[in-house]
């Protein structure tokens, strides 16, 4: 309990410190608050100065920041421009969509990850070994976006099982999708997350099982008569799979942006999708809460790591008993 | 089999040797890369649309887009483009990393507050603070190498910031201070020379991240301007003519990139294998 209370409050400071410097980024850069507002639209001087008064842009820098930490303290974090809807509640939308994209593909990658990893360190020098190693360093060398690109020629274009596009059908609201068409929508992109994520942690799970089967102990049991497979699961799976669990947690931040690329690749609609709209016009509202939550999320990773850690770990959790 | 290839040159060098060719030969084609690309003068590639869309042929290896150009040439100038970004951008985070780890190694509070700014930096989602700093800075050219160089720094400072405390510790630093050297000196003499190596692997290290990402950036818009040859920029054109069979556009622009930054790839893990004595025989 003291352990999460610590944790909370880390959270705060560092939530209150990535907004506000977030907020000065923002502040800094060339966009001109009023001309995001209009978009496209034309207006007199007169009319730009009053809107100019409107949105504070003659108010002090260190006064926007406080009133904008005052704001996001009473939940409040504005109205996004594009959306013309509470950001809270654009959020809210596009997040869950997001999350269900990105939990399908971690726990994919993880799973087949941890498998290619074992058994490419269980059948190390073989062809079964190089397979895995040479798949895992292309993967980890090329943009997620190219591999999303390249999944959607093979299977939209030249395969035709998907459409191309995959956002929702015209004339249809995003709420109004049936199950099955939106999990029509969510194959390719998990699909391409999954294979992208897993050269991470089967290339750690292949060193961590050499490592373990260099042992003194592993040479024992081997010495002792156990059998190959046994040995791996019993003394190899056992030793590997915590900081395999961990480092997945770990890897929340980089998820978070394969997400962006991919999304933008699928027209998936997402937080990825709504970043880039947010950034490229200017919809800064909407990109301020979109850092703070994604603040929040690789958060809430890493603390899942700290905490199957020390939590999951019986080693570590005796230590602590005593 | 095995006398044949006991024949081959490449056999009777040893390790350090083998090493040494692959880091030349990969280099050079790097180094090849980059002059072709500085020499291709972007007037030539013309457009002619009685060339439009065609696909890969002995004439055009690559293709050629929806203006006629050829996609080749478009390439190997985005691949020169993305080589220099890369190499500025590792080298400028690399820089920021020595300054924070040699800035840590100051006094207790130096330290925890290092500690606290990679945290912080940690604590977005990379893609994320990049879109930032790119937005922050107005896009363009500059956006893209500081954004990259300012979110690729951390690991290279952790790293650094575990030798230097070592190494501090260590009794003949002690007894550098005690002859009353100063922070300089001992960072200079003592310090520098022992971690080099990881100084230059690091940066080595960095290059394929900071083509990927510039890349990455570049494709969703926050980067280079789309009038610029980029890889980003070609892929992200390539987008609106795959629907129509176009496969090319999208393939060989991504899989030079990818050759590219498995070449980095290779030179950074040689280059350690070279530098790092424990690593050489492996």
């Amino acid at each position: 309990m003291k352990f999460l209370g610590y944790k909370a409050v880390r959270l705060l400071i560092l939530l209150i410190v990535v907004a506000a410097i977030s907020f000065i980024m923002i502040e800094i850069s060339p966009i001109n608050p009023v001309r995001a507002y209009l978009g496209e639209m034309a207006g007199s001087a007169e009319q730009l100065a009053k809107l100019g008064e409107y949105w504070g842009v003659n108010v002090p820098l260190q006064d926007k920041v406080i009133g904008w930490l005052k704001d996001i303290c009473q939940l409040n974090l504005g109205t996004s421009l594009i959306y013309r809807i509470p950001v809270s509640q654009v959020i809210m939308e596009k997040f869950t969509a997001s999350f269900i994209l990105m939990m399908t593909s971690w726990l994919i990658s993880g799973v087949i990850g941890f498998v290619l990893g074992i058994l490419a360190g269980a059948k190390r020098g073989t062809w079964v070994d190089k397979i895995i190693k040479t798949y895992c360093y292309i993967l980890q060398s090329s943009p997620a976006f190219w591999i999303a690109l390249i999944v959607m020629m093979v299977f939209s274009v030249w395969l035709k099982w998907f459409p191309i596009g995959l956002a929702v059908p015209v004339g249809v609201m995003a709420s109004q999708v049936t199950f099955w068409e939106w999990l029509h929508r969510l194959i390719l992109p998990a699909f391409t997350l999954s294979i992208v994520g897993i050269s991470g942690i089967a290339l750690y799970t292949r060193d961590r099982l050499i490592n373990i089967e260099n042992s003194d102990f592993f040479l024992f049991a081997r010495a002792r008569g156990e059998n190959k497979w046994s040995l791996i699961l019993r003394h190899g799976v056992r030793n590997v799979l915590l900081p395999a669990i961990t480092l997945q947690f770990l890897n929340f931040s980089e998820l978070f942006g394969g997400a962006v690329l991919v999304e933008q690749v699928f027209a998936y609609p997402g937080i990825g999708q709504a970043t880039i709209e947010a950034g490229l016009r200017s919809d800064v509202p909407l990109l301020l809460g979109i850092v703070l939550i994604s603040t929040i999320f690789v958060f809430i990773g890493n603390t899942l790591a700290d905490i199957s850690y020390k939590y999951i770990d019986p080693r570590i959790r005796s230590e602590q008993d005593e | 089999m095995n006398n044949l290839s006991k024949l081959s040159p490449f056999n009777s060098l040893n390790l350090r040797q083998k090493t040494i060719v692959i880091i030349t030969l990969t280099t050079l084609l790097l180094v090849l890369i980059f002059i072709s690309s500085l020499n291709i003068d972007t007037s030539t590639i013309t457009t002619d649309f009685a060339l439009r869309q065609r696909p890969p042929s002995l004439e055009h290896l690559f293709g050629t887009d929806w203006l006629g150009r050829d996609m080749f040439i478009r390439t190997v100038k985005g691949l020169g483009l993305s080589i220099m970004i890369g190499a500025i951008a590792s080298i400028l985070s690399s820089l920021i990393a020595m300054v924070m780890a040699f800035f840590s190694s100051l006094n207790k509070y130096a330290d925890s507050f290092m500690s606290w700014l990679i945290d912080l930096f940690a604590s977005m989602p990379h893609l994320l603070l990049l879109i930032l700093i790119s937005i922050c800075l107005g896009k363009g050219a500059i956006g893209v190498i500081i954004g990259v160089a300012f979110t690729h720094w951390l690991s290279l400072a952790r790293v650094l910031r575990v030798e230097i405390k070592e190494i501090n510790t260590s009794e003949y630093v002690n007894l550098a201070r005690k002859f009353g050297k100063n922070n300089f000196w001992v960072a200079k003499e003592h310090i520098l020379p022992l971690v080099i190596t990881q100084i230059i692997v690091g940066t080595l290290l960095i290059f394929p991240h900071a083509i990927m990402h510039e890349a990455s950036i570049t494709f969703l818009g926050f980067g280079l301007s789309p009038h610029e040859p980029a890889i980003g920029v070609i892929l992200s054109e390539s987008m609106k003519y795959l629907a129509m069979g176009s496969w090319w556009l999208a393939l060989f622009p991504g899989l030079a990139l990818l050759i590219v930054v498995l070449l980095f790839d290779v030179i950074g893990e040689q280059v350690e294998k070279l530098l790092d004595p424990t690593k050489a025989q492996k």
